[in-house]
């Protein structure tokens, strides 16, 4: 099967893991009211290339006297030489990001983590499951399975949202309904405009329109709000999904995102280097990956 | 390795010899306590002391040291102010300990900071006297065959001195001339000796034996929000624990100014931000759940990931913590399903 991306390891390897590289914003604009677009390129070009990732990857981006927290990617490898991030203010750090303007610099480094196994996934169906926020790193892999059409099988997107406005990408996601190689399902809990033309209801309703799926053949992916979790995996289990190719991307405190600062560990665990990405087995069987609930009252 | 045999009377001026290497550190009493100190010769040091305060840990990571810093123009690191220093003194549990850290910081990503601090400490390790809360010989890591430069070993009269590094190859070079290689059968029937006295100077011990199922049995025990009830919650156990390892990076920033630098410090899982992310979601909002991270990590992870527990016997947690919790009372109250009073 041919090599769809190089992974890393023939990348030189940095003296100082912790050191960012500089950036600079070439596009921000608002997704919704409180979620900005970002797109950012090396201040030396020379280093555009050499970022190479994997869908579910993250970075660490750092802002001058704020300090430094994890932010997945949610562009696709296969459009190199700039990152892109969707990101929401929720603190300090996020805050000042906001407040940068195009063309104004700031700190990456990475990329960090296991990534989703796309040599795994290769030649299997695809449905991907996003709730809210949790678009942010599913984006990345739905780019990276269109632009590498051919070596995947079916393509199905579900996405929900709380409301239409809050639809992050919703352009973009209405354009994809309009392809025929892919399946793009969206849905919001409550239409506040009274313009909306898709789905109302959680996100769990689009599973009544997926029409016949080869689930042995499937690999899924989700991300979103923890109380979404339960809801989906018990859906994709019923399908019968095998619970290893149920894959989620989680999110963990981190200070170092090269598994020394310790605070994403989860027993033996560390999030930053043995995940993000996760499958419905290691959630079962690492009780703390997605709190106590999900894998006491999903028993497949 | 190398063993050599020095006399005892030999040792001072084996120190002052060698301190043109480095600054020399030992440990020393201050106000009934145990601390590391730089001194001038060996009189200075309290050869008799067991335990200090803090781990020997703290000089290969320091509580707080400036990584970068920084203005609008970028972030550069902060490496080469750490000066060269030779520790004597250390125990076989902290030589321990410090091979833990070694396994964390310098494989995969190997940390830059510690590294470069590793290398321009040397280890003098020194044997030692058990006391009431030393329980070495129950973790396995009462001796040390690797990870110092020099281990001497008192046998009364003269020391035998393990050679386990070039650089402390080096050292016994400096004064090759107070080091012997004739070792006897005496030799070897006082060493036997004293192993056989220092297992029965111990009077605590601990037994970690089955902790990773015990734990994972344990795991919605009534016995973590037991021990919560007394915990403060103020992380001495994290920080006097020669294998804890956490940190905090902050920014501090010139006021005015896009000037500063980015600080790493010691952190503890026992802090309720510790797991707090965007949205002040914490993942550990319970005090009962950081109680139990701490000792899962130490006596369960740790275990299954590389076959013996993160916990080198030292005693610092029985004598640290104020109510009372240490890896001695977390793992019978886990096994007995009954915390102590």
């Amino acid at each position: 099967m041919k090599k769809l991306c190089v992974v890393v390891d023939d990348k030189e390897v940095q003296d100082n893991p912790f050191q960012p590289d500089m950036w600079r914003i070439v596009r921000k604009y608002p997704l919704t009211g409180d979620v900005n677009f970002f797109q950012a390129r090396p201040v030396d070009v020379d280093e555009a290339l050499k970022m190479d990732f994997l869908p579910g990857q993250f970075v660490m981006i750092s802002i001058l006297g704020e300090g430094e927290a994890p932010f997945c990617i949610s562009s696709s490898p296969s459009r190199p030489g700039i990152l892109e991030f969707c990101i929401r203010k929720m603190g300090t750090l996020t805050e000042s990001l906001f407040e940068l303007k195009e063309n104004h610099i700031f700190g990456i480094r990475g990329p960090y983590g296991n990534g989703f196994p796309m040599d795994k996934m290769e030649g299997k169906d695809i449905l991907i499951v996003a709730g809210g926020m949790g678009v942010a790193p599913l984006r990345s892999l739905l780019l990276y399975v269109l632009d590498n059409r051919d070596v995947f099988g079916k393509l199905t997107y579900l996405h929900g949202a709380r409301t239409p406005s809050e639809m992050l990408f919703r352009d973009e996601f209405m354009q994809l309904k309009e392809r025929e190689d892919l399946k793009c399902l969206l849905s919001v809990d409550k239409d506040d405009t009274g313009k909306w033309t898709e789905k109302v209801g959680v996100v769990t309703t689009l599973f009544n329109d997926l029409g016949p799926i080869d689930a042995k053949n499937t690999y899924a992916a989700v991300c979103g709000p923890p109380v979404m979790y339960r809801f989906v995996i018990e859906q994709l289990v019923k399908l019968g999904i095998p619970k290893h190719q149920i894959l989620m991307t989680l999110e963990r405190r981190m200070r170092c995102g090269v598994g020394k600062c310790g605070h994403c560990a989860i027993e033996y665990l560390y999030t930053c280097i043995d995940g993000p990405v996760f499958s419905y087995w290691d959630v079962i069987h690492m009780k703390e990956l997605i709190g106590r609930g999900v894998s006491d009252k999903v028993i497949a | 390795m190398m063993i050599l045999k020095m006399k005892k009377e030999d040792l001072s001026t084996f120190l002052d010899s060698v301190k043109e290497w480095g600054e020399l550190w030992g440990p020393t009493r201050r106000e009934g306590k145990t601390t590391y100190a730089k001194v001038d010769s060996l009189s200075q040091m309290d050869m008799k002391a067991t335990r200090t305060i803090i781990p020997p840990k703290k000089f290969l990571y320091p509580p707080k040291f400036t990584m970068f810093d920084f203005d609008e123009e970028g972030y550069v690191e902060r490496m080469g102010d750490v000066p060269k220093r030779i520790l004597f003194g250390i125990h076989p549990c902290d030589i321990h300990g410090i091979l833990i850290m070694d396994k964390l910081f310098l494989e995969t990503y190997k940390d830059p900071y510690y590294a470069e601090r590793r290398e321009k400490t040397l280890l003098l390790g020194h044997s030692c006297i058990p006391d009431d809360k030393c329980m070495c010989f129950a973790t396995n890591t009462d001796f040390i065959a690797e990870g110092f430069d020099l281990f001497f070993t008192d046998l009364k009269m003269f020391y035998l001195v393990w050679v386990g590094s070039s650089k402390g190859h080096d050292l016994v070079r400096m004064r090759a001339d107070l080091f012997s290689r004739e070792l006897g059968k005496n030799d070897i029937i006082n060493y036997t000796e004293y192993r056989k006295w220092k297992y029965k100077e111990y009077k605590a011990t601990v037994d970690l034996t089955g902790m990773p199922d015990i734990f994972e049995l344990g795991y919605n025990s009534i016995i973590w929000d037991q021990l919560a009830d007394k915990c403060l919650s103020c992380g001495q156990c994290s920080m006097v624990c020669p294998t804890c390892n956490c940190y905090n990076v902050v920014d501090d920033i010139e006021l005015g100014t896009v000037e500063g630098t980015r600080d790493r410090f010691w952190d503890s899982c026992m802090f309720r931000e510790y797991s707090v992310v965007a949205g002040a979601q914490n993942f550990r909002e319970k005090r009962a759940d950081r109680l139990r991270l701490w000792y899962t990590h130490k006596l369960q992870a740790f275990i299954g990931e590389f076959g013996k527990p993160a916990c080198v016997g030292c005693g610092r947690c029985v004598e640290t913590c104020p109510v009372d919790i240490n890896v001695v009372t977390v793992s019978t109250a886990l096994k007995e399903q009954e915390v102590g009073k």
